[in-house]
């Protein structure tokens, strides 16, 4: 059934289909009308889920924790300000390896107060342990929420959905919205051993010595190598049952490509016409979308950009000191790589102003143009 | 790709009209993408809604700032603000209001009306003082740029709207009647 849809509204169907059982939220704009579409769902009963109204978004992670740790399916969505009062129960939720589901719908962090598009939120929580999805289209919202639960429960670890606020999360476009029953036989029931149970109480997350500790942590970093896998297999199983195909990352002319603008979230569809226009003019260029950023998919994106010239990053984000942090991951991953390219980082669309195809098409030429970066953050888009 | 702007005031139901807009245009088989002006809005303040239709993907992700077409869900607000900014020559504008087209003084553009405020008191949607006229000008944006069906409107409307679904989808078919161009 296709319907013209909202992106927070693709999200609350894809949390309705996947038959959560548990949602706690606190509002915060762009985000709110993901739970306001799910809080009626649950008034009208067409879904069967405790919806709980909590006082913060620590005691909407903190709830969701507990339902998690009794076996239930649990949601919450968050943005900015909302996701950074999370912050000390994300590691937990990670820690006591919870296969949670979360949106953060991408919002700029106050002061300056402002409600609109950058990605600075999530990525501040880019060292808690959640898996990181970012997503372009409506559709890609559903499709990507149903699929965080299947990655979830198989790597017993939380995920977290991102897209940009306004330019998807109140944005009505078409979304095919597939049948509660091919949902039902493509995601398995929730499953999970090791819960909280009155019938066989035991403790959990009590006192770590030092002696067991770092192999904790080993295993977390082991459950997140083994997700990249995990993120595809997800993504080609999807694809069998909807005809709609997710990986890590995705790319167009890359092969022959000598230059490779790479994005994230909505700023790819722009990307997408700017690589396509120049192409037809002859250049050779081609587009990766970065769709997975923690675990970092770095052979993925390796093999893409190994022997490539010049790469372009476009972040809409800030790691205050070095620069846009898509650009810093892979410079990361690709600098023991011989035959690495050169890579512009050009930050923009701060505070969601807008990313038209001039812009992106302004920001690969100039990196056209010149043999080498001037610094590691360059900037597009300032007002003089 | 047509771009679409609707102006009006908080309340009226511009953000609405821009969903059920591309609600029709989807059943016609378009491409659709419909947005509010991003932001904070407030009852009775000048507010904007837009509306992308194309025959394929639209990839564009930012604002429209020179539209096809206008929408003006009030009348005062040619006057209070600068409606026609960015719009392209030759571009309908669809008025809110019981005057006729030749009495506003837009020469570049072709301009239709229709008096949605006596529509909805007909059909009773909203109040006097806060009348709901986003789907009767609907029915006058059919019927002056022929862009699409009245009958989508309809099925859009009665699809979209939560209350009074039929007397909105009347208040439409009576506007594309009583339109003047």
């Amino acid at each position: 059934m296709k319907k013209v849809l909202m992106g927070n509204h693709a999200a609350s169907w894809a949390v309705k289909l996947a038959d959560v059982k548990m949602i706690a939220a606190y509002p915060i704009t762009p985000q709110t009308q993901i739970v306001e579409e799910l809080s009626e769902m649950c008034g009208s009963g067409e879904l069967k889920a405790k919806f709980l109204k909590v006082e913060s978004e620590h005691s909407a992670m903190a709830s969701c924790i507990a339902a998690s740790s009794a076996g239930v399916r649990a949601f919450t969505a968050t943005s900015a300000n909302g996701l950074a009062l999370m912050h000390e129960l994300l590691h937990w939720a990670s820690g006591a390896r919870l296969p949670l589901v979360m949106v953060n719908v991408n919002r700029a962090m106050a002061p300056g107060w402002n409600i609109w598009a950058d990605q600075s939120d999530s990525l501040s929580q880019r060292d808690t342990g959640w898996l990181q999805l970012y997503v372009e289209d409506n559709q890609e919202v559903l499709d990507t929420v149903l699929q965080a639960y299947y990655i979830a429960e198989k790597v017993n670890l939380p995920v977290m959905v991102c897209y940009d606020a306004f330019f998807l999360s109140h944005t009505y476009e078409a979304v095919d919205i597939p049948e509660k029953q091919a949902v039902q036989d493509w995601l398995p029931p929730h499953a999970r051993e090791n819960i909280l149970n009155t019938k066989d109480p035991r403790a959990f997350n009590g006192l770590v010595m030092p002696d067991v500790y770092m192999e904790m942590r080993y295993k977390l970093q082991q459950a997140h190598e083994e997700a990249v896998a995990v993120v595809k297999e997800a993504g080609e199983s999807f694809a069998k049952a909807f005809d709609r195909s997710y990986s890590t990352i995705e790319t167009v002319y890359c092969d022959d490509a000598e230059t490779v603008l790479v994005t994230s979230s909505s700023t790819t569809s722009p990307a997408r016409l700017v690589v396509e226009a120049l192409r037809e003019k002859g250049m050779k260029i081609g587009l990766m979308k970065v769709r997975l950023f923690r675990p970092f998919p770095v052979d993925d994106i390796c093999q893409v950009l190994s022997g490539k010239k010049k790469v372009v990053v476009i972040d809409r984000n800030i790691s205050f000191g070095k620069g846009g942090i898509f650009a810093d991951e892979i410079r990361g991953a690709i600098a023991n790589d011989p035959q690495a390219p050169i890579i512009f980082g050009y930050i923009t669309g701060l505070g969601g102003r807008d990313i038209t195809p001039e812009l992106v098409e302004d920001i690969v030429m100039e990196a056209e143009k010149n043999e080498r970066p001037e610094r590691l953050a360059l900037w597009k888009g300032l007002k003089s | 790709m047509i771009e679409i702007r609707i102006h009006g005031r908080g309340g009226q139901g511009a953000v609405i009209a821009s969903k059920i807009l591309a609600c029709a245009f989807f059943a016609e088989g378009k491409f659709v993408q419909s947005f509010p002006k991003f932001g904070v809005e407030r009852r009775g303040a000048p507010v904007e809604a837009f509306l992308r239709y194309d025959d394929k993907k639209i990839l564009l992700r930012n604002n429209i700032y020179t539209p096809h077409h206008l929408i003006v869900l009030d009348h005062t607000l040619i006057e209070a603000t600068n409606v026609t900014s960015g719009l392209q020559k030759g571009g309908w504008i669809i008025i809110n209001s019981s005057k006729k087209p030749q009495d506003f003084c837009l020469p570049d553009y072709r301009v239709a009306c229709v008096d949605a405020n006596e529509l909805a008191m007909k059909y009773k949607l909203g109040s006097r003082s806060s009348p709901i006229v986003n789907t009767a000008i609907l029915g006058a944006f059919a019927k002056a740029t022929q862009m699409l069906k009245i009958d989508s409107i309809v099925t859009a409307v009665i699809d979209e709207v939560p209350i009074k679904a039929e007397d909105n989808a009347q208040a439409a078919k009576d506007a594309f009647e009583q339109t003047t161009i």
